[in-house]
């Protein structure tokens, strides 16, 4: 088994309108999905969610307040899963939330 | 009595400690038969075992130094002060003591849970084979190579440093719920047995909560856990020894007060960041101490299966999320799930499948009954599915 990185990018992540309720269903969405993952014992690491208040620091020195503005996604998160190939990575990718709202998974093998 | 011997004298004379202890108990029977009872049992067999004790160890003491002058010149090995008691203080600490260096890494784990029902909980050699379906002879080599080990390794009876103390008391939990988990899910018929081996767990796990070190919040949640399991004890206990699955079962038969008891020690284990995989499951554990099926109960079921499983993966536990999700959001999204797992050779991943396809696909779900009942070990439980089977033809 080879390890893979499923990184999650998404045009927003405002919810700063999201009642509680949708935060929850939201929530389990996310939970149901990677709980999925897990329970086929192809879960490396649990990723730890990013918190969006960041810095970026360019050549020169130049330091921003987000690497957001500028691309068309932000990184949301990342989840480490376990898989013989990069397809069946990009199997277990599918259902993940980020895709409903429009975001796209990116799936990296982890070298060494 | 063994611990606080061991704790005075060193661990390498355990032996020495338990034959004392035995020969204690012999002398008692013998004299209050003749005698009668005396009149404070418990101090009668203190002062017994104390001077025991100290006729040995003098005597051991006498000959180290007739005999071997020169180790006992340059080795202070012997006792130089024989002021020992068994107050309950020093019984506390010492208990506490021998539960680190039983659950010393150098020794195998179901050594270390012989040894700490052994020597902590005063099981007979019978009732450790009984409870681990062996046989004497292999629980008596077990514990004879595990002494060796805290002799050869020269594990001392104190507490780790402090430092070492969280990482050492997760094996002493590790130990305390194994021991749990052989009372509640041994195969043995015995249920006095299997009640006393929850019982001395859960003893276990409250003398932790006595030291401020050992009294942390995953300390609290393991003790949670155990409460919730055993208060439904009696209540998945037939009168023929069969197992009332939880859906049977009668509430009125739960025991209120361990119920009560788990959510004190839940509340307790609430404090500090830590979530372990014991907080997940007294959770767990809590949501199925309420009977009535709603979906918010296994909506929040499904959620802790999640969290666990992405800590602590088993194949057990993805069943039971599994199961969690057929109840939280139906038999179809379930069965997608459940065909992903591929636990092919275990029996209750089949009885699963069989109950997701039962309002489905009736063939499929006798099909998958059926490969159940091939694998499953039990007749009870080989009964338990032919009825499964049986019901889907009427």
């Amino acid at each position: 088994m080879k390890e893979f990185m499923l990184i999650f990018r998404q045009p927003s992540y405002d919810y700063s309108q999201a009642t509680p309720e949708e935060m929850q269903a939201l929530a389990k969405k996310w939970g149901d999905w990677a709980g999925g993952i897990a329970a086929q014992g192809k879960l490396s690491a649990p990723g730890r969610r990013l918190d969006f208040n960041g810095k970026v620091l360019k050549a020169g020195g130049v330091i921003t307040d987000g690497p957001f503005v500028e691309i068309r996604e932000r990184l949301g998160s990342f989840l480490i899963v376990k898989a013989d190939s990069l397809d069946e990575a990009t199997t277990l990718a599918h259902g993940c939330p980020a895709l409903d709202a429009n975001g796209s998974v990116e799936i990296r093998p982890i070298m060494g | 009595m063994v611990a606080v011997i061991s704790r005075r004298y060193g661990l390498q004379h355990i032996e020495i400690a338990e034959d004392i202890v035995s020969e204690t108990f012999l002398q008692a029977t013998e004299t209050w038969e003749q005698k009668g009872m005396p009149p404070n049992p418990t101090a009668w067999l203190y002062t017994v075992a104390k001077q025991k004790t100290l006729y040995h160890f003098r005597r051991n003491e006498i000959y180290e130094k007739k005999v071997m002058p020169a180790i006992a010149a340059k080795e202070v090995t012997t006792v130089e002060n024989d002021d020992f008691s068994f107050s309950a203080q020093q019984i506390k600490d010492s208990q506490l003591q021998m539960l680190f260096a039983i659950c010393d890494p150098s020794i195998a784990s179901e050594a270390q849970i012989g040894l700490a029902l052994r020597i902590l909980c005063g099981f007979g050699i019978d009732e450790i084979a009984e409870a681990f379906l062996s046989n004497k002879e292999t629980i008596n080599k077990r514990l004879f190579r595990a002494k060796e080990k805290l002799r050869t390794e020269n594990i001392r009876m104190e507490l780790p440093p402090e430092r070492e103390i969280v990482n050492r008391l997760d094996n002493v939990l590790h130990i305390i719920y194994l021991l749990f988990s052989e009372g509640y899910y041994s195969q043995t018929q015995n249920q006095i047995l299997q009640k006393d081996l929850c019982v001395e767990a859960l003893r276990l796990g409250l003398m932790l909560t006595d030291y401020n070190s050992t009294n942390l919040p995953k300390t609290n949640a393991l003790i949670a856990l155990m409460c919730f399991h055993a208060s439904r004890f009696d209540a998945r206990q037939q009168q023929d020894d069969t197992v009332v699955l939880y859906e049977e079962q009668n509430e009125a038969l739960w025991d209120q007060a361990l119920i009560n008891q788990g959510q004190h020690f839940l509340a307790l284990s609430a404090q500090g960041d830590e979530v372990s995989s014991y907080h997940l499951e007294a959770r767990i554990a809590y949501w199925h101490c309420i009977k009535e099926d709603t979906p918010e109960k296994w909506e929040h079921i499904l959620q802790l299966y999640n969290e666990l499983l992405m800590i602590n993966y088993s194949p057990s536990v993805a069943l039971n999320r599994t199961f969690a999700l057929y109840k939280a959001n139906g038999a179809k999204v379930a069965l997608v799930e459940a065909e992903k797992l591929k636990l092919e050779n275990n029996h209750f991943y089949f009885l699963l499948l069989g109950e997701l396809y039962k309002d489905i696909d009736t063939q499929k779900a006798s099909m998958n009954w059926q490969k159940a009942y091939d694998l499953a070990k039990t007749p009870t439980e080989k009964q338990g599915i032919r009825e499964k089977m049986n019901s889907l033809e009427k």
